[in-house]
């Protein structure tokens, strides 16, 4: 469970609502994939990701970043339970997907630099302490099923 | 791997480009460091911490110098942040896992102040300078 106050959930709520979370994830996995090469371990299927032009231009990039970010909208929603919002996700990163959860910490880091890169003036050292304690705690709840 | 003459030049344009404006950078990447990671805070106690003071901007300038000091010897990183190193083990104690957060939050630094640079191949590239410099630091550790 996270523990946000009522000041850094406005902010995190407020912050959110300006972006365009659909191209905030595409962005995101693909600056994981090229910041972290290592990444492309989990996305043989999804075709170019030669060079960092490619891998930013890549369709299935751009989709499964949007999926990907889209889920993490929902769990803004129930912060108070983000444990159970991403119990079958977490199933599913185990068994069928293999993703070593520390993946999850870098995605969440790439995220708030990419924040940083929209935000500018707005993300301020608050506004990062908060996204940083919502990326942990999705983060811990991705991890929480594994076995 | 170490940074290739391409990863060198990315970086090397930026600095270039921040010009004497590092310390800013620096200074707020700290600042940044300590709301955000505040265990970090533990290693200097006898600092006035709180955001603004002459105490950060001192320590970030000295960062910065350090920095622009590993961007000038990338062919030889251990030897030229050897006394550094000694000094963050030996003296100051410092977690190696403390440098990946500074590292962490430069790179947010650089990413508000320096949106049209910032693409993916220059963060890839920073990230990449800065584990180098992190590896370099923590060397003489055991």
């Amino acid at each position: 469970m996270v523990h946000l106050t009522d000041a850094e959930k406005g902010l995190v709520n407020g912050l959110w609502g300006k972006i365009n979370v659909d191209e905030v994830g595409g962005e995101t996995l693909g600056r994981l994939l090229v910041v972290y090469p290592w990444t492309q371990r989990f996305f043989d299927s999804f075709g170019n990701l030669s060079s960092a032009a490619a891998i930013m231009d890549n369709p299935k990039v751009k989709a499964h970043g949007k999926k990907v970010l889209n889920s993490f909208s929902d769990g803004l929603k129930h912060l108070d339970d983000l444990k159970g919002t991403f119990a079958q996700l977490s199933e599913l990163h185990c068994d069928k997907l293999h993703v070593d959860p520390e993946n999850f910490r870098l995605l969440g880091n790439v995220l708030v630099v990419v924040l940083g890169h929209h935000l500018r003036a707005e993300f301020t050292p608050q506004a990062q302490a908060a996204f940083q304690k919502v990326v942990a705690g999705v983060a811990n709840a991705l991890a929480h099923k594994y076995h | 791997m170490a940074l290739s003459a391409r990863e060198r030049e990315v970086v090397s344009a930026l600095w270039r480009k921040m010009g004497d404006n590092v310390g800013v950078y620096t200074t707020e990447a700290l600042e940044r460091t300590f709301v955000v990671f505040p265990a970090t805070k533990t290693y200097f106690p006898h600092l006035n911490l709180s955001p603004g003071s002459t105490d950060i901007k001192a320590h970030g300038k000295k960062v910065a110098d350090a920095l622009t000091h590993a961007i000038g010897h990338l062919d030889d990183l251990p030897n030229a942040l050897s006394e550094l190193s000694n000094l963050h083990l030996h003296k100051l104690g410092v977690d190696p896992v403390n440098f990946q957060f500074f590292n962490h939050c430069l790179l947010v630094t650089l990413a508000r102040h320096y949106p049209g640079d910032f693409t993916a191949v220059m963060q890839a590239c920073v990230d990449k300078l800065l584990a180098h410099v992190t590896s370099a630091l923590v060397s003489k550790y055991r």
